[in-house]
């Protein structure tokens, strides 16, 4: 077993983040960073996430992908998320399930209503008592309110939907969890991240908080802020949610798979969200 | 999910312009060679060619395997000589067809 426990100091993981970028530019940079951050430490004004890891040094997902990924998900002529943009966008108005009803019909222009919606969840659902994902919301409003069966986690019509709300989030910045409801799913969502599981026994905190940059196999590891979900993965060929990758990383840890909409989920979906609290949305993005 | 295209020209072309025309669809490319999580074979479905026409005089087309990605994308250049009505047409497995029509006005 690897003894993957221990913290560096500050400075040694800011380094290890962008060690690992070769130009001289961002040398020049990371002395900059550095000299900048070590000072704010002396005077003890460094912002800190939950996990001890400096606010200032977070990087989307975005930064660790090369050039020609880069490339895909900026172009929205070549972005195949976009596609799926395309199919929510029909869906919000197709007159569908018992109640012949469309999304648009109690929401509006999703250009206007759903601004910046994607950015705020997973939040608060009032009838069942427990914060939910955005497609688990997108599905309990279709039954709540078109009268369909509650589809599948994760069924093609929800994805769509999902995809076009991230799209009208694009470049907004992800919002702080302030609602008091919520605290206890977040609380636990910090334990679950720093808490090592499976039988290779590691914790999220192991590789996103205290590795980013570093790499597991031929992949760089990320660190890991949801910025960018749905995401279009290329290793999936398909948009996928952000539960579909946590539990990614569930399966190459070992563990027990959690429920797609579960408590657990939510909680660490819900804690991810907070730590990358500030960051910009970037609408459905693509990931390798 | 229905078929949705991603189709981009640039605007304001000029006659003789060297334009790049960008193309992509939903598709699976499911290859044949995969089983579903109950075990069962997954039936080879994959566009097999794309073609792309103005005023139906064939000015790209490619043939494509299953070793294609899903969502196919396909970027190509084209001398615009006259204005014109660009035919795009996929055809596949089980009958696939689909087409889409762009109307293209060269200046």
């Amino acid at each position: 077993m690897i003894s993957l426990g221990l913290r560096g100091s500050l400075s040694c993981r800011l380094s290890r983040i962008l060690i690992h970028r070769d130009s001289s530019k961002w040398q020049a940079l990371m002395a900059v960073f550095l000299t900048c951050v070590f000072s704010c430490s002396q005077a003890q004004t460094v912002l800190t996430l939950p996990t001890g890891e400096p606010q200032d040094a977070r990087l989307s997902g975005f930064e660790f992908m090369g050039e020609s990924t880069r490339a895909l998900q900026l172009d929205a002529s070549q972005n195949p998320a976009m596609l799926f943009v395309r199919e929510g966008e029909q869906l919000w108005s197709a007159l569908i399930g018992s109640k012949r009803a469309a999304c648009r019909d109690c929401h509006g222009d999703a250009n206007e209503s759903m601004r910046g919606i994607a950015s705020r969840y997973p939040a608060w659902d009032a009838a069942i008592r427990r914060p939910v994902s955005l497609s688990h919301r997108i599905n309990l409003c279709r039954s709540r309110y078109l009268g369909l069966d509650q589809s599948q986690a994760e069924s093609p019509a929800t994805l769509a939907l999902e995809a076009y709300l991230a799209f009208q989030s694009k470049a907004d910045r992800i919002t702080s969890v302030d609602d008091p409801n919520v605290f206890p799913w977040l609380e636990n969502g910090h334990r679950l991240f720093e808490r090592r599981i499976g039988q290779i026994g590691l914790s999220c905190a192991d590789c996103h908080a205290h590795r980013p940059g570093s790499r597991l196999g031929a992949s760089v590891i990320p660190q890991a802020h949801p910025t960018a979900y749905p995401v279009y993965r290329l290793q999936w060929q398909s948009l996928g949610t952000l539960s579909r990758r946590i539990r990614g990383c569930f399966t190459g840890v070992r563990a027990d798979l959690p429920q797609p909409d579960g408590e657990l989920m939510v909680s660490l979906e819900l804690f991810l969200r907070q730590r990358a609290a500030g960051m910009l949305h970037e609408g459905p993005g693509v990931r390798p | 999910m229905s078929i949705q295209t991603l189709i981009d020209l640039p605007q304001n072309i000029k006659r003789g312009a060297l334009i790049r025309i960008r193309v992509s669809i939903s598709h699976p490319m499911e290859t044949g060679y995969r089983r579903s999580s109950e075990g069962e074979r997954l039936s080879r479905n994959i566009i097999k060619r794309f073609s792309c026409m103005l005023n139906g005089a064939s000015i790209f087309s490619a043939d494509l395997y299953p070793a294609v990605s899903a969502n196919p994308y396909f970027s190509f250049q084209h001398r615009a000589a006259r204005s014109g009505e660009l035919t795009f047409l996929w055809e596949g497995d089980g009958g696939f067809k689909h087409v889409e029509r762009v109307f293209m006005s060269v200046q």
